[in-house]
This record gives structure tokens, C-alpha cells and sequence, in this order.
């Protein structure tokens, strides 16, 4: 099956989303990082899984709930933690940043790695993917895109667009729609009839299916799948992943329209939890390797966190050259 | 015809937010015109991001205040019919920056109906929406874009900077029989100030004087007053009496307000937070060097926003927009005191 080594980076993913977006968390209450911050909590195993079954030269596209994806494909691994140490710079604001502090949060790219970068306008993103695909089928290239997005993006009219045009043209494009069952405090069953969004897909001839979005290997399993069929030529392919936030729509919103219920019920279904499972079980690793990578990400998270407060804040002097010289 | 902020003979008015102003203007307008209905994202069960809309799904149901999916251009445009066919919507962006995504309906369609259909149909919608920088939300959710409305006719284009004006001028709009877009600003939701309890509403094109004074005209609008008038109390310390106007409706614009002021101080600085290039304030400063290129003793100043998108950094950001130095400096500039 799976090599005790897939599945530990698997987790190392897993595990550094939790812990990225939970201390940032606290910088934020700390007043260390402003303006808006909405964390991928409770959906980590989608970008995790989604991004595991990529290549180098494949693209993918973001959201403004995009540190999972930023970091799941910058590729935080045993030996690098660079990326790590440019997304909390980005988040503060800092020059270090991935963006020198001019995008934040919501505008965090690296196209160097194939992230074309989150958005902070909703579907904003899905056409600019489908257009990645578009190039790469003209190229005639075996590459993939990835374009993340949720269920709110869905009722945005560049989602059936991108859609259709994906599907006359057979792009090499995996919709990977995050069903977190909410668009802010809308919950899904209020803004469509038909809560199973993948059936859309099928509506344009383009094969759909759910997956448990809270189960890593089953996203990977999944993605796998999807990107060989686009490389075959035969895209787009559409992965419907069920999740639920662990929190509010951004850390300002304590998310009290959430039912207590559901919310325990996908707590309980942790996609961090189930990735250590995986690792301890089928890895057959032992607690104590498992506790040896946490402490390492810990480790790796407060030295990203000193990084980016030492980094300084960028020039003003300099962004106003820039200016002048645009 | 110079109207000041609250008029003189007004019995005391309440102190409230410029977004509880907004509130009252809805509700009442919802009562008097059951026609009036409001759609948007978020703005009924959560009551809007800046509170606005609290407590109206409640008072009016979910027929009037309708969440709508993230499908802004087909919610908008649903406006536009609707209009056209006798409701009163009040249609809500939540960003000025996301009216990319509605132009078409506002621009081909809103705006040019009333023309095209040779004066028979008409679309009094109004299109609510919030602006400018100030506290790191970047570049999709920070800009100053009313120079996009102002160049559409067909359009009127409405910018509040105090709750008085927010409550009287958002009445006006939904009484409109035209299109009207109604730019709020993100930094004035929680400025207090006062608000008659009677009933009132503010003719649009009259501007308002919000300092008098003789030396240097001062003009702004939106978040800026604020800033310009901050500028003219430290001018004045200095000895420099600036008289501050704020035009609260950009289209149509209160130009004789302008002039007169220009005939009387002789200097002019236009201040807008929107980026320089292609802006409100060069168009204005057009129309005051002709009609009044005589009575100008210095060219015009405009204090504008740098023709760049708006970082996140905070210090970046501050950069990007005018403080009330660049207001000060600019109007010295004007009075060859620099
Ligand atoms: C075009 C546009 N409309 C509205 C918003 C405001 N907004 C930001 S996030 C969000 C909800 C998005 O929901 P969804 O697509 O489900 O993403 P999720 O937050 O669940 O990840 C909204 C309405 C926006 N940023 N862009
Ligand atoms: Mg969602």
C-alpha cells in the first residue's frame, strides 16, 4: 500500500496547517497580524491529499481560505521549512514575505512553485485556473491544474462557465470543489436545492464524484485518479470533498449559527487525527516517531514566527519609487 | 446656495453611527414604500458585515431583506428587472471592489434603460456599496472606485461622509426614479454624529460647507472630509483659514458651491483617497479652470491616493492614500507658503 515515508509527509502536511493556522491564530488576538485571516482548520486533509497526488510542473489555485493550499504545495518538507517561515512573514506583512508584504493573507502566490495564488474575490480564481489548462493543452503538455474553491464559489457564474468551457475544450483542469457547507454564516441547504454539488458536473459531461473530505488518503486516492485522467487527456474532472470548518468564516466570527452537533460530529471526524492514524496503523510508526515530527513542526513554527517578526516591515521609501516608476 | 451639515434651525438631534443612520433610512423607507426591498449577501440573518441591515429581516421578513447567493451579477441584474417593473430594490455589494463583477448590469443595462426605452422605462434601483483603505484588507478590498460611476451617464453617484447625510441622502436614492450609487465608507461605519428624530431627506447636487473659511478652498468628499477637516484645524493654527466643502453627491455636483468658494479664496485643493490617474478630482479641477481660471491665483492642488493597488502592510497602505500633511502641504503649496 501506502510507504511508511508518503504517509509521514502526508502528515508533516497535515500537521503544519494545524499548527500554522492555529499560532497564527493567537498573533492575530495578539494584535500581530491584521485585517482579514480566515483559517483552513478542519479542512486540512483536502489540500494535504489534493496537492500529495501533483507534480513540480503542475499548477494550482487558491482562495482567500488558502494557507492549506499555500502550504501543502510549497512543499513544507523534512528538510525545508522555508515556506513555512514566507507564509507567517506574508501573514504579518513583513518583507520576507512571499509577497513583500504587499499581498497579505488572501493574496499569497508563489508562481516559482506552480501557486498561481489565493484570491480574495470568491470564484475569482476558477476561470484563471481553467485558463492555466487552457494553455496547457495548447502547449501540448501532460501538466495539471488544481483549482480549489468552495461551495460559495459554486453560485458564482464563473463556476458553470469555467465548467462548460473546461469540458468542450477536455482541460486538463481537477475542479476540487471544498463542500464546507457554508458561504460566511449561508448554509448550503439555503442557497441550493441540491446540496450534492458534484451532480452539477455531471450536468456538463464531466465525471463528478464526493469524497470524504476529512479523509486524507481518501482525497489522495481520489486526486490520483483525476490527474491521471487529465493527463490522458480526458479532463476536467470535478472531486466534490465534504468537510466543515473547525471555527467561524475568519477569525472575527465566533460561528455561533453553526449547530453544536455538526460541528462535534466533523470535530470528531479530525482530518489530523485520521492522518495520524493512518501513519501509526498502516506507517506502523510508533507514537513516539509521530511525537518527534510534532515537536520538529513546533519547533519549525516558532522559528518561522521569529523570522517574520524580525523581518522588517518593507520600505515605504522604496513601494513609493515603485510607484513612480509604474 | 450653501447648506451646513445640520440646518441651524433643527431642534436637538440623537448622537448615532453613521451605520445606525443607515439603518433608520432603510427601515423607514421599507415602511413607507412597500415596494422597497433589499438584496444582498449576507445582509438579512447576519444583518450585513458592517451591521447595517440588523434587525430588518426581522421587522420586514425574508420576501424584503433577501440573502442571496455569492451570484452577485444575476442578483444585481434581477434588480435592474425589477425595477424596471415596479419594485424599488436596494441592491447590496459588499465591497465597491466586487461591483467588477455587476458592471455589465449597471453600465449596458441600469443605467442606459431610461434613455433607450426613449424616456418610457425607468430603474430606481439603488446600489448600496462600501469603499477605501484603512485597516489592512488589501488590494480586492481597499480601493476607491467612484471614478468608474462618475464617467457612466445615466448614473448619480452618492458619497456620504457623516450619518446626517448617510440617513438623508440614502432616502433621496430610494425615492429616485433613477439609478443611484450609493458609496458608504468602511472607516465611517462607527463615527458617531447627530441625526434628527424627524423625518428628513437631502436633495441631491447640494453640497455642504463644512468649515467656512477664506483663504484656501478645501474639497472632499467620503472618507476624506474627515481628513481635510483635521488639515484645515491645523492650517488654522498657522494662521491659514481653509474652508472645507464636502460636494455629497458626486453626480450630480454642487459646482456653484465650488466656484463660489474658488471666487472667494482664490486657491483650490482637491482631495480624493481614489488613485490620481483618471480620477473625480482632475474632472473637477477641469471644470473650476474654466469657469473660473481668472479668480486662481495658484494652480490647482490635488491630494489624491498613488496610482497603485493597495498594499496590506499597514505602512504601505498609509503611503498609498493622502494624511492630512499631504493636505496641509498641498494647500500651503497654494498659498506659495512652502
Ligand atoms: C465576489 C465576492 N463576493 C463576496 C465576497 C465576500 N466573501 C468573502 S468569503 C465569502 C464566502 C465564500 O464562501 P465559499 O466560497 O463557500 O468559501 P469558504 O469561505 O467556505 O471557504 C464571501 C461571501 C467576496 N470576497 N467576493
Ligand atoms: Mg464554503
Amino acid at each position: 500500500m501506502y510507504t511508511p515515508s508518503f504517509l509521514e509527509q502526508l502528515y508533516r502536511t497535515l500537521y503544519t496547517i494545524r499548527v500554522f493556522e492555529t499560532r497564527c491564530i493567537q498573533l492575530y488576538r495578539q494584535g500581530l497580524i491584521v485585517g482579514y485571516f480566515h483559517p483552513y482548520l478542519g479542512e486540512e486533509a483536502i489540500a494535504s491529499g489534493a496537492c500529495a497526488a501533483l507534480r513540480d510542473d503542475d499548477y494550482i489555485i487558491s482562495t482567500h481560505r488558502g494557507h492549506g493550499h499555500c502550504i501543502a504545495r510549497g512543499g513544507v518538507g523534512a528538510n525545508d521549512y522555508s515556506p513555512l517561515r514566507k507564509m507567517v512573514a506574508e501573514v504579518l506583512g513583513r518583507e520576507d514575505g512571499y509577497c513583500h508584504g504587499r499581498g497579505g493573507s488572501m493574496h499569497i502566490a508563489d508562481v516559482t512553485r506552480g501557486n498561481i495564488g489565493a484570491n480574495g474575490i470568491v470564484g475569482g480564481g476558477i476561470p484563471i485556473g481553467t485558463g492555466a489548462a487552457l494553455g496547457i493543452r495548447i502547449r501540448g503538455s501532460d501538466q495539471v491544474v488544481a483549482v480549489f474553491f468552495s461551495d460559495g464559489a459554486a453560485n458564482n457564474g464563473v463556476f458553470p462557465e469555467s465548467l462548460n468551457m473546461a469540458a468542450i475544450w477536455d482541460l486538463p483542469v481537477v475542479f476540487v470543489l471544498e463542500n464546507n457547507q457554508y458561504a460566511v454564516a449561508s448554509p448550503i441547504e439555503e442557497m441550493t436545492r441540491v446540496p450534492d454539488l458534484y451532480e452539477r458536473g455531471l450536468a456538463y459531461g464531466v465525471p463528478s464524484s464526493a469524497v470524504d473530505g476529512n479523509d486524507v488518503l481518501a482525497v489522495y486516492q481520489k486526486m490520483q485518479e483525476a490527474v491521471a485522467t487529465c493527463r490522458q487527456g480526458k479532463g476536467p474532472v470535478l472531486i466534490e470533498a465534504k468537510t466543515y470548518r473547525h471555527g467561524g468564516h475568519h477569525v472575527n466570527d465566533p460561528g455561533l449559527y453553526m449547530p453544536k452537533d455538526r460541528l462535534e460530529h466533523y470535530k470528531a471526524r479530525d482530518p489530523v487525527g485520521i492522518g495520524r492514524k493512518y501513519l501509526l496503523e498502516q506507517g506502523q510508526q510508533t507514537e513516539e516517531a509521530l511525537r518527534s515530527i510534532e515537536q520538529e513542526v513546533d519547533r519549525q513554527m516558532e522559528e518561522a514566527i521569529a523570522f517574520a517578526t524580525d523581518s522588517p516591515h518593507p520600505s515605504a521609501e522604496e513601494f513609493l519609487e515603485e510607484v513612480q516608476r509604474s | 446656495m450653501s447648506a451646513m451639515a445640520t440646518p441651524v434651525s433643527a431642534p436637538p438631534a440623537r448622537v448615532i453611527m453613521y451605520r445606525e443612520a443607515l439603518n433608520e433610512a432603510l427601515r423607514e423607507e421599507m415602511i413607507r414604500d412597500a415596494r422597497v426591498f433589499l438584496i444582498g449577501g449576507g445582509i438579512a440573518q447576519r444583518g450585513g458585515s458592517y451591521k447595517v441591515t440588523v434587525g430588518l429581516l426581522d421587522q420586514f421578513g425574508p420576501k424584503r431583506v433577501i440573502d442571496a447567493p455569492i451570484s452577485e451579477s444575476s442578483f444585481t441584474g434581477m434588480g435592474v428587472g425589477a425595477a424596471i417593473t415596479g419594485m424599488r430594490p436596494v441592491v447590496e455589494i459588499l465591497f465597491v471592489d466586487f461591483t467588477s463583477l455587476i458592471m455589465d448590469q449597471i453600465v449596458n443595462q441600469a443605467a442606459k434603460y431610461r434613455f433607450m426605452s426613449g424616456g418610457k422605462g425607468r430603474v430606481p434601483l439603488v446600489l448600496r456599496t462600501q469603499g477605501g483603505s484603512g485597516g489592512s484588507l488589501a488590494a480586492q478590498h481597499s480601493q476607491s472606485l467612484e471614478a468608474w460611476f462618475y464617467h457612466v451617464p445615466g448614473l448619480k453617484l452618492v458619497m456620504p461622509s457623516t450619518p446626517y447625510d448617510a440617513k438623508g441622502l440614502l432616502k433621496t436614492a430610494i425615492r429616485d426614479d433613477d439609478p443611484v450609487i450609493f458609496i458608504e465608507h468602511k472607516l465611517l461605519y462607527m463615527e458617531k454624529g447627530p441625526v434628527p428624530e424627524q423625518e428628513y431627506t437631502i436633495d441631491f447636487g447640494v453640497g455642504a460647507i463644512r468649515r467656512p473659511g477664506k483663504d484656501v478652498t478645501i474639497v472632499a468628499w467620503s472618507g476624506m472630509v474627515g481628513r481635510a477637516l483635521a488639515a484645515a484645524a491645523k492650517l488654522a493654527e498657522q494662521g491659514i483659514d481653509a474652508e472645507v466643502i464636502d460636494p455629497r453627491t458626486l453626480v450630480p455636483l454642487d459646482k456653484e458651491m465650488i466656484l463660489a468658494s474658488v471666487r472667494k479664496t482664490e486657491r483650490l485643493v482637491i482631495v480624493q483617497e481614489a488613485v490620481r490617474r483618471g480620477g473625480v478630482a482632475s474632472d473637477i479641477a477641469s471644470l473650476v479652470q474654466q469657469e473660473a481660471f481668472d479668480y486662481l491665483d495658484a494652480p490647482i492642488a490635488i491630494v489624491a491616493g498613488k496610482n497603485t493597488p493597495i498594499p496590506f502592510n499597514a505602512h504601505l497602505e498609509r503611503a498609498a492614500v493622502p494624511q492630512e500633511g499631504d493636505i496641509i502641504a498641498a494647500a500651503k503649496r497654494c498659498l506659495y507658503l512652502s
